[in-house]
């Protein structure tokens, strides 16, 4: 399963696509790709982002889902998704709670 | 200290706007990433991951208490309350938006500080002996040489796009406290038996995913020659150096590929031709820049002894500290005063903006305004009366930085790791927590006696791990941390590369195979004067590789 991740033009903040075509902050509300047709459609919408200079560092990741939650498979996006471990409260992990690691 | 001229600020106020303008077009759309992307480099802007990150100049680590307190709003202001010193002696600031660049940066500018030549393959931000101008077994100040290199350098047409970055390192005693030999040039400013002020010239060096120690390819560069000399080495690095291969592209791989004595010989035969052009450095100019750099007049407080002692026999945290983290001056009534980021548990080299204001507070109260950011990720105030030495102990410990850990075991050097930068494998700031909590006890590690240990999130190598005499290198194992643990590296006059000691640690196995470590050294040391890189020179890995590793030491 894939979700598309990019980094806000503006104040760098993570962001992940949702399926209003929308940019959020929180990785949960982020549009599941479960087959090549749905990750081309995000893929595409990532490239058509960048090319607006709505975000940056346009990326499609693993993801898979651990009780009902969207979870990164990559400990890097796990963090991009929940904040620096040593700073907690500076992370989303304080915002939405620790729900992706 | 260095003042700026008129050409410095305008210089400065002109590229602040330069780039505003580069970042209100590139909000605007009107810019693309990749066009952009050159752009906020050339002046310290970075995307980690969370958010951009801006790098400050520090140039060769040098505050004055407005800087400071400049630095401390920056981090109020515009970030999170916090701000990240560096193993360049400069500061990341973790948070800011884009959009708010161009009002940092002309705040910073108005205290003579900005961002340029902190990123890409340039001349970055030369760095010195953080005791410079204060320790007792100085030749002479390194600073002006580094002011002169950084004014030549800035925005050098010729060495603008080097093949990589560029690292100059300057210390001006025999015992280097700037890592010189792991710089692509590395200077010891040091006299001849004529009594005249030189250099020895060390090229080369470098950490990263190939450590390499610097050559020394001169003994003596008369302190005229200093800039046709580098300018030599630039030209031949710039013309030859490779452009291929972003990770052969340092002048280490060049001198490495080319041999020493070539180089050596390109070089000089370059210099042959440079020495009497305008790069020689008039006698008067040298002395000139030198005259920003004079001491403060450091008045006879006598007193000190007597109050030392008394405050001693008042408290033992005071003279724990007094005994660690206070260093010899070369006028006997001041000292060196280095003021540890490194608290327990608290993460390596962070500073809030509420400590940065009561740091400058002590430093025009203590310290005639002077303040030094170390390579080891601490703060340094150079001029201190003994006979104020309580005073401000007694200020750090209401601000928490008053631990007396400099040299020891938790006085750790970490990296960001993969808690905020984009290119790290594994973590390294919960590393060096860990390391720290385990070790808490100042008493256990005063013990242990002087221990360096660094962590670097990537073969980077941004933590220096290559150096520690304890390194630790975060990599990714399927997909999972890993640390990799090296032994036996050191960045002073005796500098040499730590060796791989055997297969890599899980996170929550990293903070034992330390202790493992630190056993075996306590175990077969010869006395407690035998400090742990001794220790290991003289016994080798065997015994560590023993412990660690038990029956498969072999194998592993
Ligand atoms: C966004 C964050 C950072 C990025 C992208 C970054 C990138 C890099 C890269 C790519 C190298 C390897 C250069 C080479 O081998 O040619 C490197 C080396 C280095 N960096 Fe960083 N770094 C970052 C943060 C830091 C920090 C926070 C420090 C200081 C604590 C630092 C200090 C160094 C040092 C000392 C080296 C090794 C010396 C050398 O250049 O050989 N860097 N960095
Ligand atoms: S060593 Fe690697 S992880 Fe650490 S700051 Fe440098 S690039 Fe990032």
């Amino acid at each position: 399963m894939k979700i598309l991740t990019a980094n806000r033009l503006v104040d760098g903040e993570a962001v992940w696509l949702a399926a209003d075509n929308s940019w959020v902050e929180n990785i949960q509300l982020a549009e599941r790709a479960s087959d090549a047709e749905t990750e081309a459609r995000l893929d595409a919408a990532g490239k058509a982002a960048l090319a607006n200079n709505e975000v940056v560092d346009v990326n499609l990741i693993d993801v898979a889902l651990v009780d009902g939650a969207i979870r990164p498979n990559r400990l890097r996006e796990q963090i991009r998704a929940n904040g620096p471990t040593t700073h907690l409260q500076f992370g989303k992990a304080a915002r939405f709670g620790a729900n992706a690691a | 200290m260095y003042r700026y001229d008129e050409f410095d600020q305008s210089f400065v106020n002109n590229r602040v706007a330069e780039f505003s303008d580069q970042v209100q077009r590139r909000l605007a759309g009107e810019i693309s990433e990749d066009a952009f992307k050159p752009l906020r480099l050339m002046n310290g802007v970075y995307l980690q991951l969370h958010a951009y990150m801006l790098r400050v100049a520090i140039p060769y680590g040098t505050l004055s208490s407005k800087q400071l307190r400049m630095l401390a709003h920056v981090a109020r202001t515009y970030d999170k309350g916090y701000g990240h010193f560096t193993t360049r002696q400069n500061i990341q600031f973790n948070w800011p938006a884009l959009a708010d660049m161009p009002a940092i940066l002309r705040d910073l500018a108005t205290v003579e500080m900005h961002a340029i030549q902190t990123s890409g393959n340039c001349i970055r931000n030369v760095t010195a002996d953080h005791f410079a101008g204060a320790a007792a077994d100085e030749v002479a100040d390194p600073r002006p040489y580094a002011e002169i290199l950084r004014q030549w350098s800035s925005v050098h047409p010729e060495f603008s796009f080097l093949p990589r970055k560029f690292k100059i390192a300057v210390t001006g005693s025999t015992r280097d406290r700037a890592a010189i030999q792991v710089h692509d040039i590395g200077l010891h400013l040091k006299k001849n038996e004529a009594g005249e002020l030189g250099f020895a010239v060390y090229v080369g060096g470098g950490q990263g995913r190939t450590p390499i120690i610097a050559k020394k390819i001169r003994d003596f560069l008369p302190e005229k020659d200093l800039l046709s000399y580098i300018t030599a080495v630039m030209r031949v690095y710039n013309l030859h150096g490779r452009r291929d291969n972003k990770y052969k592209a340092r002048i280490k791989i060049l001198v490495h590929e080319t041999g020493t004595e070539e180089l050596t010989r390109q070089v000089e035969a370059e210099f042959d031709a440079l020495r009497d052009t305008e790069l020689k450095l008039p006698e008067s100019d040298i002395r000139a820049i030198e005259t920003y750099f004079a001491p403060p007049e450091l008045v006879a407080r006598p007193e000190g002894e007597a109050i030392l002692k008394q405050s001693q026999l008042d408290s033992r945290d005071f003279a724990a500290w007094l005994n660690q983290n206070v260093i010899t001056h070369h006028n006997p009534d001041y000292a060196a005063v280095t003021i540890s980021l490194k608290g327990i548990g608290e993460i390596p080299g962070d500073a809030t903006d509420a400590q940065m204001d009561a740091v400058a507070d002590i430093v025009e109260r203590y310290a005639f305004d002077e303040l030094r950011v170390s390579h080891e990720q601490n703060l340094i105030l150079p001029h201190v009366a003994r006979a104020d030495l309580k005073a401000v102990f007694d200020a750090l410990v209401e601000i928490g930085l008053a631990t007396a850990n400099s040299n020891l075991i938790s006085d750790i050097i970490a990296c960001p790791g993969l808690d905020y930068c984009a290119l790290a494998n594994a973590r390294s700031i919960p590393v060096a927590q860990d390391v720290s909590r385990r070790f808490a006890s100042l008493e256990r590690q005063r013990e242990i006696g002087e221990l360096k240990l660094k962590i670097s999130g990537c073969i980077n190598a941004c933590g220096h791990h290559h150096v520690g005499h304890i390194g630790i290198l975060g990599v990714e194992k399927k997909g999972a941390e890993l640390y990799q643990i090296t032994l036996g590296g050191s960045g002073d006059e005796h500098t040499s590369i730590g060796e791989i000691i055997g297969r890599g640690f899980a996170p929550e196995d990293v903070t034992d195979a330390v202790e493992t470590i630190v056993d075996t050294y306590l175990g077969l040391r010869t006395d407690p004067s035998e400090r742990f890189l001794d220790a290991y020179r003289r016994v080798g890995s065997a015994p560590f590789k023993e412990a660690l590793y038990g029956a498969d030491a072999k194998a592993a």
